[in-house]
């Protein structure tokens, strides 16, 4: 089968899986996964923009994340309705993401890692120290979820379909955003800024759209997670959460479509599945990576399609080998 | 007016000066050489040129305009393109990938998040034309990655030529080619129409010196010589840089 047809196929499996889900899924819990893995597989898109095609690598997004989750159930607790309060939260994170852009697009490289891993834990810092507005260490609790188009989005159902649709569209969005020549130029500042430069190409800005839209898809996930766990506190936008969208990133494959989709499916079925069976899970994290580090150093997604290549084309010249004979027989009878 | 003017420009990194009191006027349409030994500053004057670094005096225009304080970005909408000596391309991209990008960069479409790239017929077709001219339409399609040195120094010069330049500077065309190969860039670069202002830095001195109308020699960041191809291969000055008696 060609890499194309493969695709398809695959896009199209992975899709109806998707709708039927929980028609399949066994118990509400692994619905609820499911759930966790779509709002973070947005998260790992956004970062995905920057980290894989811009290659810009950020260790702040959690505070992006955090900022928007925060607005959400700042605005909530103040008596603002949800469209107000998600609204609010999409243009906090545009703002913040802004400001970062401006910020850290100073650099590129490690010092663009510095400067954002340093804005994060501003932000983290500011989360666990203005109490007055983000309630510390005790965080914000929400209560209830909003109703699209009167819809309640109560059950685990029908938040797993509210994820499913945002997710699809953010998505949609990436995969044309990255075969638009916007996307292009973006992958062009990632391999030859210099070059670009000198065609005509105004690679700050270009890289400053790109942390829009990252930002932009970074504050979606973020209102979800907040609607998801109904709780927000300071934790959610730690280090360590930046940390692990950016492996879901790495681990799927960066400047991959699918790659951060499947690594952060990896990331939270083994945080939230394994983890109840197996105490050491972040042990059984660590190894894993360490293995697709060594196997498939450019993630799992791009990984797999090199082998699956290679298995298809060293079966192709097994085919081709064993015909071969025959055709020799033939030409042999002849005379 | 000249297409390209060069007053009085000064370059140093700390106490080493790269570019010493440089002048420079090539006229529209005109082939100009830039020789020189390693380090003389010719790649610098070209960075200088193209604004990737900024002099810190004297003065760059383009027929007239001064733009030594344009952005480097904005120099190619104005009609300036050029090749680099190392070859600078994306290489997880097909040919005519390449193309596209450079076609881009002067379209307004640049900026554009929402339509397909590959299917944009007159970019498609504009790019297939400016390979046709460096004779590599044939496999347009092929990744970077999967083509020889030799290709790749035409795909430098297609992605300049599609930008339709005024002036084109050419940073070493001919290093790394082999004969043939030099051979066929020598004739796409005599192909050229003079509506296009050359400038080439070329060690290579048997096709350069066919190339070229005047000649400049550079020298520790200094023009020592300049002058017509005759006058600049008699002057004992460039005997004396070049053989060092």
């Amino acid at each position: 089968m060609s890499g194309m047809g493969a695709r398809v196929i695959a896009l199209a499996v992975g899709f109806v899986a998707l709708v039927t889900l929980p028609y399949w899924m066994p118990g509400i819990y692994y619905i609820n996964v499911s759930s966790q893995i779509l709002f973070s597989s947005i998260f790992a898109l956004g970062l995905n923009v920057l980290a894989g095609y811009g290659g810009l690598v950020s260790l702040g997004h959690a505070g992006l994340f955090g900022i928007a989750a925060y607005a959400t159930g700042y605005m909530l607790q103040h008596g603002f309705g949800h469209p107000v309060a998600i609204l609010t939260a999409l243009v906090s994170g545009l703002a913040s993401m802004a400001l970062y852009a401006v910020l850290s697009l100073r650099a590129t490289g490690i010092g663009f890692i510095m400067i954002t891993l340093a804005l994060g834990e501003i932000i983290w810092g500011l989360a666990y120290r203005w109490i007055s507005i983000t309630g510390g260490d005790n965080g914000i609790n929400l209560h209830g979820r909003p109703q699209p188009f009167g819809i309640a989005i109560n059950t685990a159902n029908s938040f797993y379909y509210t994820t499913l649709v945002v997710f699809l569209v953010a998505f949609a969005a990436v995969a044309v955003f990255v075969r638009s020549p916007l996307g292009a130029a973006l992958m062009g500042t990632r391999d030859q800024s210099r070059r670009m430069t000198a065609l005509g190409y105004h690679v700050w800005a270009i890289r400053f759209w790109a942390c829009m839209l990252s930002g932009l898809l970074t504050a979606v996930s973020g209102v979800l997670f907040v609607y998801y766990t109904q709780f927000i506190s300071p934790q959610a936008l730690d280090l360590t959460a930046s940390a692990e969208v950016l492996l879901m990133v790495i681990s799927g494959g960066a400047g991959t479509l699918l790659g951060p989709i499947v690594g952060a499916a990896l990331v939270i079925v083994v945080k939230s599945v394994v983890s109840g069976f197996l105490e050491r899970w972040n042990m059984l994290l660590g190894a894993i990576f360490v293995a697709i580090v060594i196997l498939m150093p450019e993630g799992l997604v791009p990984g797999t399609a090199r082998l699956w290549r290679l298995a298809w084309r060293k079966a192709g010249g097994r085919a081709a080998r064993e015909s071969e004979p025959k055709a020799v027989s033939k030409a042999e009878a002849k005379p | 007016m000249s297409a390209l003017t060069v007053s009085q420009l000064c370059k140093s990194f700390g106490g080493l000066h790269v570019t010493t009191d440089v002048n420079l006027n090539v006229e529209p349409g005109e082939r100009r050489l830039i020789i020189g030994p390693n380090g003389a500053g010719k790649t610098t004057l070209f960075n200088l040129i193209t604004g990737e670094i900024t002099p810190d005096s004297g003065s760059v225009a383009l027929f007239g305009h001064d733009i030594t304080r344009v952005p480097s970005r904005r120099r190619p909408h104005m009609g300036m393109a050029r090749t680099y000596q190392i070859i600078t391309l994306f290489p997880h991209d097909t040919i005519i990938h390449n193309v596209s990008l450079a076609l881009l960069g002067l379209s307004t479409m640049r900026w554009n998040p929402l339509i397909d790239m590959r299917r944009q017929g007159h970019i498609v077709e504009r790019g297939r034309e400016a390979l046709e001219r460096v004779g590599l339409e044939h496999i347009a399609e092929r990744p970077l990655a999967q083509t020889s040195y030799g290709e790749r120094r035409r795909v430098e010069i297609a992605m300049a030529l599609a930008q339709n330049p005024k002036v084109l500077l050419l940073d070493e065309p001919f290093a790394g080619l082999s004969i043939d190969e030099r051979h066929d860039v020598h004739k796409l670069l005599l192909g050229i129409p003079r509506d296009v202002t050359m400038v080439m830095i070329e060690h290579n001195m048997d096709v350069a010196l066919e190339f070229a109308e005047r000649i400049t020699l550079l020298h520790f960041g200094e023009v020592i010589v300049e002058g017509t191809r005759a006058e600049v291969v008699a002057d004992p000055r460039t005997r004396e840089v070049y053989l060092g008696h």
